[in-house]
């Protein structure tokens, strides 16, 4: 057997359901270059028996990786990477990632604990993505 | 698609006691199918008609678009790994394999082999000097090597340690994507089943409660929960699985197709544990006079 460029896994207490975080799985490891264009994902069968989980799951989540135009399946063969997520957005995490630290650091200040950093994080993140929706 | 299992106002009947009433359901093919009820709920049962091992009392019930064990051609269709990985206690590894070729006309030596060896077991080692986990790997490897289009497990797992449990899913799981298989699977812990089922049936007491695709469940699910208020009161269409109440608040696991709109109720989705446990009516509520009740239960579609 190959070995595999990422290897799948399952958080039960994330609230996602089990096909999400497997394309969530594989957008976050083309966002990090894990995975590459002409990379083979794991085979159904793979998945399956490494996790436990049921095949449509897995078919599920190629589907949408497939339908997103992520992957293609070649049939007999396997699914395969088509495109690539590490773009120029990668550049801009550094400084992104510098200013969080300084509004964290800011947070901490003001006396917030972790609890409360993240509470604060989590709703406004969410309201921003409900106002963008509506 | 054609249905696995049809039933139609199914039922069993011992002396006056019923193990199963009026079940109806139809199971589309492709589905891994969690059985899930407390223990006496009928889950065997219902495995037993569906096998063929018992004759229904009322009603019908058609697998694979036949009667159960009605002939050699619908027996070889239906594989069934009965509760406690039924094995041979004095017959090897290899006797078995044997026993399975010359009972099973579409038997799968190769297959067969290959799973042995792959799990390591020695072919020449007795049955009864296995552990609990390789007994049921033997008796898995056995329903699998009758290459049936229907595979029926009675509580796979309940007899096993986390570890072989989870070998055990693997295993089957691996099974259901390389040969299409259709499962049924029983089990009283919801978690053993919520990775590897995409239909799930709840039974307690000898009835349906629910039964539906997994994703279809959650989506149609909601726990709702806000300031105090009449569960009769709520707009058509949601129908209130459970209740709960205090003084102050009131929270309801609801099943509803539309979403919900009321600015008082906070909306939280549900595990899959949480909504069978809703189905089965653990929670008591206390109504505006005092008594207790329990929740209505009378959701089915």
């Amino acid at each position: 057997m190959e070995p595999w460029m990422i290897e799948f896994h399952l958080d039960g207490r994330s609230g996602l359901s089990p096909y999400l975080q497997l394309v969530r799985q594989v957008r976050q490891a083309l966002r990090l270059g894990l995975l590459r264009e002409g990379d083979q994902l794991p085979t159904v069968k793979e998945v399956v028996a490494g996790l436990a989980i049921n095949p449509n799951t897995v078919l599920k989540a190629y589907r949408e990786l497939e339908h997103e135009g992520l992957v293609a399946a070649r049939p007999g063969v396997g699914t395969f990477v088509t495109a690539t997520l590490a773009d120029a957005s990668l550049a801009a995490h550094g400084p992104l990632r510098q200013e969080l630290r300084r509004w964290l650091a800011r947070a901490r200040r003001a006396g917030l604990d972790e609890e409360s950093i993240e509470a604060l994080f989590m709703t406004t993140f969410r309201t921003a993505a409900e106002e963008d929706i509506a | 698609m054609t249905a696995v299992i049809e039933a139609q106002g199914l039922g069993k009947q011992y002396g006056r006691r019923w193990a199963l009433s009026d079940c109806t359901l139809d199971i589309p093919a492709g589905r891994v199918v969690g059985l899930v009820g407390p223990n006496g709920a009928g889950k065997t049962t219902l495995l037993h008609l569906t096998v063929g091992l018992l004759a229904p009392t009322s009603g019908s019930i058609e697998v694979l678009g036949g009667r159960p064990a009605a002939n050699p051609a619908q027996l070889a269709k239906v594989g069934f790994v009965a509760q406690d990985s039924p094995t041979y206690a004095g017959l090897r590894v290899a006797d078995h394999l044997k026993l399975g070729a010359r009972l099973n006309p579409g038997w799968d030596a190769a297959l067969a082999r290959d799973r042995i060896e792959r799990l390591g077991l020695d072919p020449a080692r007795r049955a009864g000097q296995l552990s609990g986990g390789q007994r049921a790997q033997l008796a898995l490897t056995l329903g699998i090597a009758k290459r049936p289009e229907l595979l029926i497990l009675d509580e796979p797992v309940a007899a096993l340690d986390p570890l072989a449990r989870r070998e055990f899913l693997q295993g089957l799981m691996e099974a259901t994507a390389e040969h299409e298989l259709s499962v049924v699977l029983s089990s009283h812990l919801v978690s053993d089943l919520e990775r590897a089922c995409d239909y799930l049936i709840v039974l307690v007491d000898s009835r349906v409660r629910v039964a539906g695709e997994v994703e279809e469940l959650l989506a149609t699910h909601h726990r709702l929960s806000g300031p105090r208020r009449d569960p009769a009161r709520l707009p058509a269409g949601q129908h209130v699985v459970a209740a709960s109440h205090t003084d102050r608040q009131t929270t309801l696991i609801v099943r509803t197709d539309a979403p919900i709109h009321d600015p008082a109720w906070t909306v939280s989705r549900l595990s899959l544990e949480d909504l069978v446990l809703a189905y089965m009516g653990k929670s008591t509520h206390t109504d505006h006079n005092g008594r207790n009740h329990r929740p209505t239960l009378e959701v089915q579609r």
